[in-house]
């Protein structure tokens, strides 16, 4: 049974942060869930789609944030419940749309769940979605824990419906991707009479068409929506203060900084010293709720990650309130008691109250700390990021740095975002020189591509994998085809969305919740735009080499070659090898070979062993894949390879 | 052993990405949550997981979910199935008194692949760890997993070897109930040989 369709009300589970959010969706009956994978949030997309046939819902992964969003708001205006997720990046996406959104309102509950990622713990940027909501003026939730997750989550919807528009749930990496208990509740039905009324009188916004004009009266009506909210807010039970009457310190805080501030507050011993006020509705903030806490003490501590959205927005506040509530001491971010980056944790919490309170304060005992930290130093050698055994990437990536090496004429490869991401790294032989956003590497590429007339002759290629093909990449390829831009785009095709965990994406014939739809062919839509395609197996190193330098060399303008190998983390490959592999210890001769022991000092696949003592190369059993690539690259033919049978 | 020896009990599960380590984060923290703990689970997954450590924090309590992300200095266990993982682990969070139980198989990080670095042999593994804490396990699970065919049991082994060292409260009755749902049906008989087996193991095990 599907835990998240669980019918026991009152029960309690162990849930993901994530979980809880699609929880709290279903409990509110969602009708229409869509989204495009992003780390930390694709699991509440995921969830949804699993519980799809029990709850009869219509869930998809979309081409890219911003289509998705405008899915789930078709449902909104025809009058169901419908939920988007993404993560921080997606917001930007989707932000042209939103703004619009916010202006046309909603009918159905509508909710936008955006996972930020403070820390960057799997991105490639720190971004903000807490600002989107002050700037479309949209009213911003934030859940303290993991039941907050699920119940605001359900009252998202409601809120909504009360507000006619969209109501942001921000979520953050260490509630999205961690665990805790969750009491749930029934489970609703929910509105499935879908219906777009559009016939009426057009400022109706039962029956009216949704648009954003007039826009300065739309705006005034979106400003009053966001007033009405700031009264609902006033009354939240999602703002709670645990703590003494006459606290010395006042901790203003919110979403997983909830957690680190209550358990600093335990570590240090301070619960009758400092109160902990935990805001669930952080835009627009309640302001009789803050003059009432505010006056409760004259030094507040602002505990929030990433930029100083809640500080801000407090000390304006206070400033208002100054002649009632008098002159406030604030630490936070913009003092430095509270980092100005990275993630928080409850140490960065302690820290800053030790130094308010004058405290001292030793985590680890120092001597320990010391022995431990130069042992772990000498004896744990760093784990730098790689990519996984058997990865097509490494093997793509090889044959990509070997003809611009071949071609010697300081061609370069521009990135974007994904698992061959990494190929700024070593692992990725250090192949990729600019590295932004989804599909931006083919824009780069066709700027670059058009500086011949400026004295720029270096070959420029660009990569991007099958899903961010989709996602954002065709605009670039027409734009270098139209153009006549010089560019070489490599499509790194593994048959998914592999690093947020094999969602699928319109390349392939299988929908979120597995049903069979259309299949969309790159190489037919890169021929259709104009572009001379080729394809290659990344794993058939010599066919691969040959033809990149073939298309770099003897071909101009936008040209694409597909390289084309299924993940090995893929359902489908995982723990079937395909060789057996093994080095003969007869041909390996180690250091006198000439060969610079290129296999583990160049190549670097995890499933080799350098072994120094026997002064040969080794496979390493247990992580080896069988991809055979590096029987492929042993110029000496010390590495074999023998087809597995299939059992 | 019924009751916990601290609340929160903090437990580190570490390792590197592939080894199963969240599902085993996981599974214990459902066998617990069922008993009527809270559990909140940290996980860095993600990026991280190419090759890269990966580490759970485990909060173990009667009263209240705590934060995802143990203070340093805070751990009470580390689990580790890899052991550099275990050394990692215990510079941040650990202190004198630490309890230790580690996989003895290594996962080569690609610097040492390469050769650039050296990975220390297990005896000065041990004997690092002899200057941190008296209180360590050694089991080679991924072994005794190569030998049932599955080297990714290593994690249900080291599960089974958690519950014969009785820091937690939960033995082999809970760890079916929660792996009948989480383990496919037709891996349910191997996951609990591998859960006996790391009981023994951890039962013959020399632990200083």
């Amino acid at each position: 049974m599907n835990q998240l369709c669980d019918t026991r009300e009152g029960t309690t589970l162990l849930l993901m942060g994530n979980e809880a959010i699609a929880r709290g969706a279903l409990e509110a009956g969602v009708k229409v869930a869509a989204g495009y994978p992003g780390t930390p949030s694709s699991e509440i997309i995921e969830n949804l789609a699993r519980a799809s046939a029990e709850r009869d819902i219509y869930v998809e992964w979309s081409v890219n944030e911003k289509v998705a969003l405008e899915v789930a708001a078709a449902a909104s205006f025809a009058g169901l419940r419908s939920l988007c997720a993404l993560k921080q990046n997606g917001v930007n996406v989707a932000s042209d749309f939103l703004l619009h959104l916010a202006l046309s309102g909603t009918r159905g509950g509508m909710v936008l769940v955006p996972c930020d990622d403070p820390g960057s713990l799997s991105s490639v940027n720190e971004g903000e979605s807490r600002y989107f909501a002050k700037l479309l003026e949209l009213p911003l939730l934030e859940p303290g824990d993991f039941q907050e997750a699920k119940d605001m989550t359900k009252w998202a919807f409601e809120l909504s419906e009360e507000l006619r528009g969209l109501v942001f749930v921000r979520s953050v990496t260490r509630l999205s991707h961690a665990s805790g208990n969750v009491t749930i509740g029934p489970l609703q039905e929910g509105n499935r009479c879908a219906n777009f009324k559009c016939d009426g009188f057009i400022l109706d916004p039962e029956t009216g068409p949704i648009i954003t004009a007039p826009v300065p009266l739309r705006h005034s009506m979106l400003q009053e929506k966001l007033k009405k909210a700031r009264e609902i807010f006033e009354q939240s039970p999602f703002n709670t203060y645990t703590g003494p009457e006459k606290p010395e310190l006042l901790i203003i805080t919110s979403s997983a900084c909830n957690l680190y501030s209550r358990e600093a507050v335990a570590v240090l011993g301070l619960e009758k010293r400092v109160g902990i006020l935990k805001l669930g509705t952080t835009w627009p903030l309640p302001p009789k709720l803050m003059q009432k806490y505010l006056s409760l003490t004259d030094k507040i501590l602002i505990v929030e990650e990433v930029l100083p959205f809640l500080e801000e927005n407090v000390k304006v506040l206070a400033m208002d309130m100054a002649q009632t509530i008098g002159i406030k001491q604030f630490y936070g971010k913009i003092d430095g008691k509270i980092p100005m980056v990275n993630e928080m944790n409850p140490d960065h919490v302690i820290n800053a109250l030790a130094k308010i309170f004058n405290l001292s304060y030793a985590a680890i005992d120092p001597e320990f700390e010391k022995k431990a930290q130069l042992l772990a130093f000498a004896k744990a050698p760093n784990r730098e990021m790689t990519f996984c055994p058997g990865c097509p990437h490494r093997a793509s990536f090889w044959s990509i740095h070997n003809a611009l090496l071949l071609d010697n004429q300081q061609g370069f490869v521009c990135g974007d975002i994904g698992c061959y991401t990494l190929a700024i790294l070593p692992c990725g032989f250090s192949t990729l020189k600019t590295l932004h956003s989804m599909g931006s590497g083919t824009g780069i590429a066709s700027g670059f591509g058009k500086l011949t007339r400026f004295g720029m002759e270096q070959p420029v290629l660009s990569v991007c994998g099958d899903s961010t093909f989709f996602h954002a990449a065709i605009p670039a390829l027409v734009n270098a085809v139209h153009n006549r831009s010089d560019i070489l785009m490599v499509v790194l095709d593994n048959s998914g969305t592999a690093m947020t965990g094999f969602q699928p994406h319109p390349g392939l014939s299988v929908d979120a919740m597995g049903k069979e739809v259309p299949s969309i062919d790159i190489a037919a839509v890169c021929r259709a735009i104009g572009a001379k395609v080729a394809v290659s197996d990344p794993f058939d190193i010599e066919d691969t080499e040959a033809k990149i330098l073939d298309m770099m060399e003897n071909e101009t303008g936008a040209r694409v070659i597909i390289l084309r190998q299924i993940c090995a983390l893929s359902p489908e490959k995982k723990g079937k090898k395909k060789y057996e592999i093994t080095v003969d210890e007869n041909i390996c001769i180690g250091e006198n070979c000439g060969c610079n022991r290129l296999c583990t000092r160049i190549f670097r696949c995890p499933g080799l062993i350098w072994d120094k003592n026997a002064n040969r190369a080794k496979i390493d059993e247990v992580i080896c894949t069988g991809c055979g690539v590096c029987a492929s690259i042993c110029p000496a033919g010390a590495i074999k390879k023998a087809e597995v049978a299939i059992s | 052993m019924s009751e916990l020896r601290k609340d929160p009990f903090n437990v580190i599960i570490t390792g590197v990405g592939g080894q199963g380590n969240v599902v085993a984060s996981r599974i214990l923290g459902n066998i617990l949550a069922r008993k009527g703990y809270y559990i909140t689970i940290g996980e860095t997954f993600g990026a991280t997981q190419r090759g890269g450590s990966v580490m759970s924090h485990l909060r173990i309590s009667k009263r209240s979910v705590w934060s995802p992300q143990i203070p340093k200095g805070k751990a009470d266990f580390v689990v580790a199935l890899e052991p550099i993982e275990a050394l990692r682990a215990m510079a941040s969070y650990g202190h004198p008194g630490l309890k230790v139980l580690s996989n003895t198989r290594p996962i080569y990080p690609v610097d040492v692949i390469a050769g650039e670095k050296v990975y220390p042999p297990l005896a000065e593994l041990k004997e690092a760890f002899s200057q941190l804490t008296d209180d360590i396990c050694f089991i080679d699970a991924t072994e005794e997993a190569l030998k049932l065919g599955i080297p990714i049991l290593g994690n249900v082994i080291m599960m089974g070897a958690v519950a014969a060292l009785d820091v937690l409260p939960f033995d082999t009755a809970d760890f079916r109930e929660v792996a009948v749902e989480s383990v496919p049906q037709d891996k349910l008989d191997i996951n609990m040989t591998a859960f006996e087996l790391g009981k023994t193991l951890a039962k013959r095990a020399t632990c200083s």
